[in-house]
């Protein structure tokens, strides 16, 4: 039994870890387990979605093999342990790239595929779900499930965005997308109420592929924040930046994050990058990986940890409901450097539980204060219920089953493909099982 | 001749050596020649090497670990195609250390596929190299071979075995055109080590080591700790007295 936390290291509670190492292998390791298990990716989910305490932990990043690229085409095969980073290396230089990635390249295929992970393109390319042309699912009665959105889509369906709990991916084939190089070019404009921002947000659907805004969560009413966008160009910019890699060495004894270095941080955040708005030419790994040059930088919460509160709300709320939940999180001196707001587009999403819908998302880290911050949560719980909003499931350690269950109305219908021989943490304060 | 290099693995299936040879291959198109035991496993190892560098040209050679007539051919084989620039000796399990104490045959397997395969190896390899008079060998051998410990001692001596022989080996190609390189890695995060984790263990990552070891390599250096910092660890526990040492829980 070895102490296994994930991102928020909110907990560090024992489990039985399995590597799986060997493709060929999985439908034994798995089938044998006397404990359902969990699938384990980079651990890169805040909460308890990929901890399973005192069962199984089969961890995935040995299954790091390639298996095709057709450069013609774009067409990708890889094993579900293969980490975004390698995929895009690989794939860059070459003019195609993954058609969507979240704020870090530090996750596995796999771990993308069972949070239908999103990024700052949702209005052009949905979620990472929508590329993923076809799975191999094992299942733990030994069964092997081929699908895609044609073969078998119901299965496919309840896997993408289905929390690991449907069977271990094992392989997946994914369709790149063109780009002309590892450059962008992008533009930071600052705002200064909620609805410059979704001004923003809308002219920035057409013309720009990426958009995200970084709030400031302190600020209360005066909502203000910079709006950041870019679209990828041809460019011989010179070489990438140089990978600098700085480590958070200790966790402090304290999280350093309070609502002293707070105000302090986001005023500063605020000012220098007033200073220089514009536009500008930037290497990928910079624009969408601003954090993964500090490794670690969840230890900077201390030794409790931290939670992400993660909402989406639909349009017709949304302005409202963020603008409440900034002003009670402003109240409550909580609240993160990096709080990130941003619009989903209109489309239809490729999992059962898939989280991003058309709307407005609001992101934001909180250091682990106990019962004050729960407190805060309850309140926030309360405008997403309000709003008609729900919380995303790969960020989350602590939502209610009830507020579980009225954001995702496709949950009867995915139960039907859980594997039995699969739970997490998760699955049993949610699903009770 | 070509100015692609020509590189040997054997044992290309653990991790530290594919990690190895996706640097290799990164850094420019090779002639890779992959040895190992389970076919199946060797071709998803060549087939991600060759997704990941089209223009190499890589090849599979099922290996006998044990079986010292099959390795002279399998050695003859690939020299017979042309000269060797580099070859990685990287294979081993670690064994039980309790299960090697309760059953002699668990035991002497450890000793046999961690001590004395990769010596059979270099030694094949060696005769042909020298007659080219260059190229390089280079060993995986473990910072467990510096000191045996009750913890994982049969792993250790067979460690330690590789060590002494590529010392002798170095030794014997002084001055000469072909190289000989000891590579030490610390305990490191591959999936042979993954029920060490909870036991404290501060693992290196895998890629990490890898791009030590290929520095190492390339610089020619005879013995390489990887990461570094094990040469100062193990340069301190040998020299711990054994009334100390042996009071140790290690
Ligand atoms: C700095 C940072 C920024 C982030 N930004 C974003 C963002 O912009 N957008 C976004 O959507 N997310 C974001 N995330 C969250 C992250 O993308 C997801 O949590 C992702 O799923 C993590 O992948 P992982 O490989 O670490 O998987 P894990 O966290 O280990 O596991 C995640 C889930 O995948 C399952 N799983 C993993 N591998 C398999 C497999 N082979 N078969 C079946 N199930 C499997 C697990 O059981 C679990 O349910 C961010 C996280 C961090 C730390």
């Amino acid at each position: 039994m070895i102490p296994v936390s994930s991102w928020g290291r909110l907990s560090a509670d024992p489990h039985h870890v399995i590597a799986l190492k060997d493709p060929f292998q999985i439908q034994s390791v798995v089938s044998r387990e006397p404990l359902p298990g969990i699938a384990h990716g980079m651990g890169r989910s805040y909460g308890d979605v990929c901890l399973n305490p005192e069962g199984a932990l089969w961890t995935t990043t040995g299954l790091d093999h390639l298996v095709s690229f057709d450069i013609a085409t774009g067409r990708l095969v890889c094993e579900a342990g293969v980490l975004l980073r390698d995929i895009q290396r690989l794939a860059i230089p070459r003019g195609w790239s993954l058609p969507v990635t979240p704020g870090t390249q530090m996750v596995t295929v796999g771990g993308g595929i069972a949070n239908d992970v999103h990024g700052k393109n949702h209005h052009l390319c949905g979620t990472f779900g929508d590329h993923v042309q076809r799975i191999t699912l094992i299942r733990t009665n030994g069964e092997i499930v081929q699908c895609g959105p044609v073969t078998n889509p119901e299965w496919f369906s309840a896997s993408v965005g289905g929390l690991g709990l449907t069977g271990v991916i094992a392989q997946a084939e994914i369709q790149l997308r063109p780009v002309a190089g590892p450059w962008l070019e992008t533009e930071t404009v600052p705002y200064g109420s909620l609805d410059e921002f979704f001004q923003l947000a809308e002219e920035s659907e057409s013309g720009w592929e990426h958009a995200v805004s970084w709030v400031d969560c302190v600020a209360g009413d005066n909502t203000r924040g910079l709006f950041m966008r870019g679209s990828s160009v041809a460019s011989s910019h010179g070489p990438p930046p140089k990978p600098r890699s700085l480590t958070m060495p200790v966790v402090p004894p304290v999280s350093l994050v309070n609502r002293l270095t707070l105000r302090a941080f986001n005023n500063g955040y605020h000012y220098l990058n007033m200073r220089k708005p514009g536009r500008k030419i930037a290497h990928y790994e910079t624009f969408f990986y601003p954090l993964d040059n500090l490794q670690g930088w969840n230890r900077m919460y201390g030794p409790t940890g931290f939670f992400q509160y993660q909402s989406v709300f639909p349009p017709e709320s949304g302005r409202d409901a963020v603008q409440a939940m900034l002003k009670d999180i402003a109240g409550a001196g909580e609240g993160s450097f990096l709080a990130v707001l941003k619009t989903f587009g209109d489309r239809a999403p490729a999992g059962m539980l898939s989280f991003p819908k058309s709307g407005v998302t609001l992101a934001l880290d909180f250091p682990n204060n106990g019962p004050r911050t729960h407190k805060l949560f309850e309140r926030l719980d309360a405008i997403v219920r309000e709003a008609k909003g729900r919380i995303y499931p790969a960020k989350d350690a602590r939502m209610p089953r009830d507020l579980f269950e009225v954001g995702y109305p496709r949950l009867s219908e995915f139960l039907e493909y859980r594997d039995p021989g699969i739970s997490s943490a998760l699955s049993r304060r949610l699903m009770g099982s | 001749m070509s100015s692609r290099k020509r590189i040997v693995i054997v044992g290309a299936t653990s991790a530290i050596a594919e990690n190895c040879a996706r640097l290799w291959v990164e850094s420019g198109p090779a002639d890779l020649i992959l040895l190992g035991r389970d076919p199946q496993r060797l071709q998803r190892t060549a087939t991600d090497l060759g997704v990941r560098s089209p223009q190499s040209d890589i090849r599979t050679v099922p290996a006998e670990f044990l079986d010292v007539v099959a390795i002279e051919a399998a050695v003859d084989d690939i020299i017979a195609l042309g000269e060797v620039d580099l070859v990685l000796i990287a294979h081993g399990s670690l064994p039980d250390q309790n299960g090697c104490q309760s059953d002699l045959k668990a035991c002497r397997d450890a000793l046999e596929i961690n001590g004395v395969s990769p010596v059979l190896f270099a030694e094949a390899f060696a005769r042909r190299m020298a007659k080219a008079d260059r190229g390089t060998i280079a060993l995986i051998g473990s910072v467990a071979g510096d000191r045996g410990r009750k913890s994982n001692y049969v792993y250790g001596a067979a460690k330690g075995l590789v060590t002494r022989y590529a010392q002798g080996l170095q030794h014997r190609f002084a001055g000469t055109g072909l190289n000989v390189v000891l590579i030490k890695p610390g305990p490191t995060d591959t999936p042979m080590t993954a029920h060490l984790k909870g036991q404290g263990a501060k693992l290196a990552s895998v890629e990490s080591v890898a791009s030590e070891i290929v520095a190492g390599i390339d610089a020619g250096r005879a013995t390489i700790y990887a990461p570094g910092k094990w040469k100062i660890i193990m340069n301190i526990v040998r020299h711990i007295p054994s009334v100390i040492f042996n009071r140790l829980e290690i």
